[in-house]
């Protein structure tokens, strides 16, 4: 992965910079230690390492802003952390860059119920939100699986997703207000505790930001009530195929599930061996079907999951008659990843999106590109909205499989845009699918995009080297060459 | 004022690129039905886009359409409704409250003003609907965003933002969104004689508890009168409506439960299906103020405090005001002749729990004077510029609608 040329010009000035951080956030906020500072060297993409020129772990709002506009006035490269939980190396540090980790911003700062929202620092966990309301009968509802370690601040950076986000929402559409540190210093506050912000709707960019246009210091999310009851119908299907007639078949029912999870056959027997969730060994695919609401309502809906079920051939239907029940259910589905760890020495996982009627199609292809590569392939998918996760198992330790992995795991993705689908789902570009980025966009698709990053961040130092596979200048990018056009134009109607 | 109407994506950006190229101020429209909404753009020409219509691709089992941004919204509710879907936003159409009449609107314009009915609270809004956008910069250059899934986080969701950029930034010309399920059963509970106050609070209670409600609104008593509903209109009383929708026997069950919470001597009544429907569709348009000429403004607050804002507001003038989103969003009409619209006073009485106030109603004249759009910190303003700068430098594209330089 070929990150921007490390300035040796400002490694050079490495310890004057840790002495002026060191007046800006006093203390131990400090890191310049380089033993200390491999604890920084990677994110939830541990393919990727590199130790940060120094570490700064501010704890105020002001210190974040002085730390940016020092950096800013001295052209150093920033790279935001919150718990560094991604899974696209959106917090992979840079050689010559200050990692800012937001990791002190813990605190619950108001939660609001008569208004259903909370104001929480960056560094609250995603799940400590929902423990925080739980009590009066609230939640958050986006959970992506690492909820309880990943902080809403990188929550809002990545737009996380999770299971329940097919009726819930992903993080941008629960999110209310942020207040936003520019590279500059500049504080911005945008939205608040009311739906829809006035002006340009910049909270629906800065969600899915990853780190590029500002760090984020504090957010106002919104709180829901809990649905008074849930249960999960887990369904075995003899053939992909039969489970994604039944997805559509829900679906198509007028049906929207407050999870609706899909595991191939390897991904079902990793599971079983993990944590003995009960799910058929012999299934080609299971279907976890999750309905919450009013107990009236989900035993009504969980009738007619089953009934489409049964006519679409499910061999097997089990509906959860206890909450102990449903969490053993799901207990399999989300240790897939830990499970699928033990069978392999590695795996990597992917995060592409398609449209779920080509679902049995993709996954043909897939086991034919898991023959070709030669590397085993197991996978979980947000079958309700189309999020697929294959998990490719190889060894590191074997020369050249990772890079194996990485050419199968690019191959995944190509396939997901051709189908008409989307590189990421859920765990953003960062340095992973950075260099797929043209498969899905032309350059002057690209070109925008960096323009609005030049309108936060006109120097670009601000996490570079992630999201965008060229970097271009922001002078150049601003330039206005028009093509065509020079012509009145003949053939459109004027009146 | 000269017109161009593209009927291709390929003319809509030989149109703005020549605009581009010569530095010539475009106003877009599509249906016209919120012309009249907004500081009045300076632009030479008009670029309209209703020759940009029709459904290009829906797909009922991905609860995906894709159609032009000249597709009008009785097209696509059409269309939905043999699939029992809908825009689950419920796009409002204000061309009757802003005098250019009904069935104008189109998905364009709707997307562009990122304007959502009732179910804005639980369903989202307009903005959360939209998955991929093609469009045509003020630099004349094409570029896409999104896509046609309804999971996906490659790169920045450009899309998010046009959505309520008001065409500042960019001419749409193909639009895809996310369509739901339309609800199996609908019952509205009406609770009535609160006043506004006690009226936010028994939203506050309903929305948060465990009833699923989809739509909680308030008219005081000489607004309720205005109801095409008689439920509504007849007792001559304030009337607090809760919307439940969904699977029939929860429907049931849901509306029984939240008969109870008023079960201490409020008068209560409901709504079924059809009067229902209406009612939502004319709380969602702000149809009770669609006769007159008088100023309407929009205010998003915090909801709990809608109803203290809105009495801020009538303590300084004759103010005729009704709730949405559970006291989040607050209708506010002034006689005909309010000196500057109340611009200031109306802002002001938002005090600091925050949210915006836009100037949806007022002659062209105030409009020019007044800020429209609510305006921002100076921070968070520079920023906005930028933005619009890195979309549309020569500052082609409706120029000053927003605010900003004109």
């Amino acid at each position: 992965m070929k990150m921007p040329e490390p300035d040796a010009d400002v490694i050079a000035r490495r310890a004057g910079i840790a002495r002026a951080l060191g007046k800006i956030v006093p203390g131990e906020g400090v890191i310049d230690d380089r033993a200390a500072l491999r604890a920084y060297e990677s994110d939830g993409l541990t393919a990727y390492r590199q130790p940060p020129m120094i570490a700064v772990l501010p704890e105020t709002v002001e210190q974040v802003s002085a730390v940016l506009k020092y950096c800013h006035g001295n052209g150093i490269k920033v790279v935001p952390r919150g718990a560094g939980t991604s899974l696209s190396g959106g917090a992979l540090p840079l050689a010559d860059g200050v990692l800012l980790g937001l990791g002190k911003f813990n605190r619950i700062l108001d939660i609001d119920y008569a208004n259903r929202c909370a104001t929480v620092q960056p560094g609250v966990a995603n799940l400590a939100i929902s423990e925080a309301v739980e009590a009066a009968g609230f939640y958050y509802a986006p959970d992506p699986s690492s909820q309880i370690a990943c902080s809403i601040g990188g929550n809002v950076a990545e737009n996380a997703g999770g299971v329940h986000c097919l009726k819930y929402g992903l993080t941008a559409n629960n999110v209310l207000g942020v207040e936003l540190v520019l590279m500059d210093g500049e504080i911005v506050r945008v939205g608040g505790r009311h739906l829809d912000p006035s002006g340009y709707d910049l909270l629906g960019v800065i969600n899915g930001s990853e780190g590029l246009l500002g760090v984020i210091t504090e957010v106002t999310v919104r709180i829901l009530p809990r649905p008074p009851s849930a249960r999960a119908v887990l369904i075995g299907f003899p053939s992909a195929e039969a489970a994604g007639d039944c997805v559509a078949g829900v679906i198509g029912a007028g049906i929207v599930p407050a999870g609706m999870e899909m595991m191939d056959n390897p991904a079902i027997n990793a599971a079983e061996d993990f944590v003995e969730a009960g799910y058929p060994r012999d299934a080609a695919a299971l279907l976890i079907v999750e309905l919450d609401g009013p107990e009236v309502e989900v035993d009504h809906l969980v009738d007619r999951v089953a009934g489409i079920a049964r006519e679409l051939g499910a061999a097997s239907i089990r509906v959860s008659e206890d909450e102990n029940e449903r969490a053993r259910f799901w207990a399999g589905r989300k240790s897939a990843f830990p499970a699928v760890g033990r069978i392999s020495p590695d795996y990597y996982c992917m995060d592409g999106t398609i449209p779920r009627r080509r679902l049995p199609e993709v996954l043909g292809r897939m086991a034919a590109m898991s023959d070709e590569f030669g590397l085993r392939v197991a996978n979980v998918f947000h079958a309700g909205d189309g999020n697929l996760h294959p998990l490719i198992l190889y060894d590191a330790n074997n020369p050249g499989e990772l890079e194996k992995a990485e050419a199968f795991g690019g191959a995944i993705l190509r396939l997901c845009v051709e189908v008409g689908g989307v590189l990421t789902g859920e765990h953003g570009v960062g340095v992973e699918k950075r260099d797929l980025m043209g498969t899905m966009f032309s350059d002057e698709d690209l070109k925008q995009q960096q323009r609005l990053k030049c309108a936060f961040d006109p120097e670009q130092l601000l996490n570079p080297g992630k999201v965008f596979p060229v970097l271009h200048r922001c002078a150049e990018l601003g330039r206005v060459h028009v093509r065509g056009g020079r012509t009145r134009f003949p053939d459109i109607p004027r009146f | 004022m000269e017109t161009l109407r593209p009927t291709t994506e390929d003319e809509a950006i030989e149109a703005v690129g020549w605009a581009c190229q010569g530095g010539h101020a475009l106003e877009i429209v599509s249906g016209g039905s919120k012309r009249g909404l907004g500081r009045p753009a300076g632009a030479e020409v008009l670029l309209d886009l209703s020759g940009l219509a029709g459904i290009a691709l829906y797909e009922p089992e991905e609860l995906v359409l894709t159609a032009r941004p000249g597709t009008t919204l009785a097209e696509i509710d059409a269309r939905l409704a043999q699939h029992g879907q809908a825009l689950a936003f419920e796009p409002p159409d204000l061309g009757p409250v802003l005098g250019a009449g009904p069935g104008l609107a189109t998905l364009g314009g709707c997307m562009a003003a990122n304007l959502s009915g009732p179910r804005r609270f639980k369903a989202g809004a307009a903005r959360d609907h939209i998955l991929g956008v093609r469009a045509v910069s003020g630099r004349g250059e094409l570029f896409k965003s999104g896509g046609r899934v309804v999971k996906n986080v490659t790169g920045y969701d450009l899309c998010k933002l046009l959505a309520g950029s008001w065409g500042t930034l960019a001419a749409m010309t193909e639009i895809t969104v996310k369509v739901l399920p339309a609800g199996e059963k609908l019952r509205t509970v009406l609770v009535y004689g609160l006043d506004d106050e006690a009226a936010v609070d028994a939203m506050t209670r309903a929305l948060g508890g465990p009833f699923e409600v989809s739509g909680a609104a308030h008219l005081p008593a000489g607004i309720a009168a205005l109801s095409s509903v008689g439920r509504v209109r007849d007792p001559g009383s304030s009337v607090t409506a809760l919307r439940i929708e969904g699977p029939e026997p929860s429907v049931l069950a849901r509306t029984a439960s939240l008969r109870g919470l008023f079960a201490d001597g409020h008068a209560i009544d409901e709504l079924h299906g059809h009067n229902s429907s209406a009612f939502w569709c004319e709380v969602g348009e702000a149809r009770f103020h669609a006769a007159g000429e008088g100023i309407l403004w929009r205010l998003s607050v915090p909801p709990a405090g809608g109803a203290a804002v809105a009495g801020r507001i009538a303590d300084a003038f004759e103010a005729r005001a009704f709730y949405d989103w559970g006291g989040g969003l607050v209708w506010l009409a002034l006689p005909p002749g309010t000196e500057d619209a109340g611009a200031e006073a109306v802002r002001a009485a938002l005090g600091p729990a925050g949210g915006h106030a836009t100037l949806i109603r007022a002659p062209e004249e105030l409009r020019r004077r007044v800020p429209v759009f609510h305006p921002q910190a100076p921070g968070l303003a520079a920023l906005s510029e930028r933005v619009k700068q890195a979309f549309d430098p020569r500052n082609i594209l409706n120029p000053g609608r927003m605010g900003g330089t004109p």
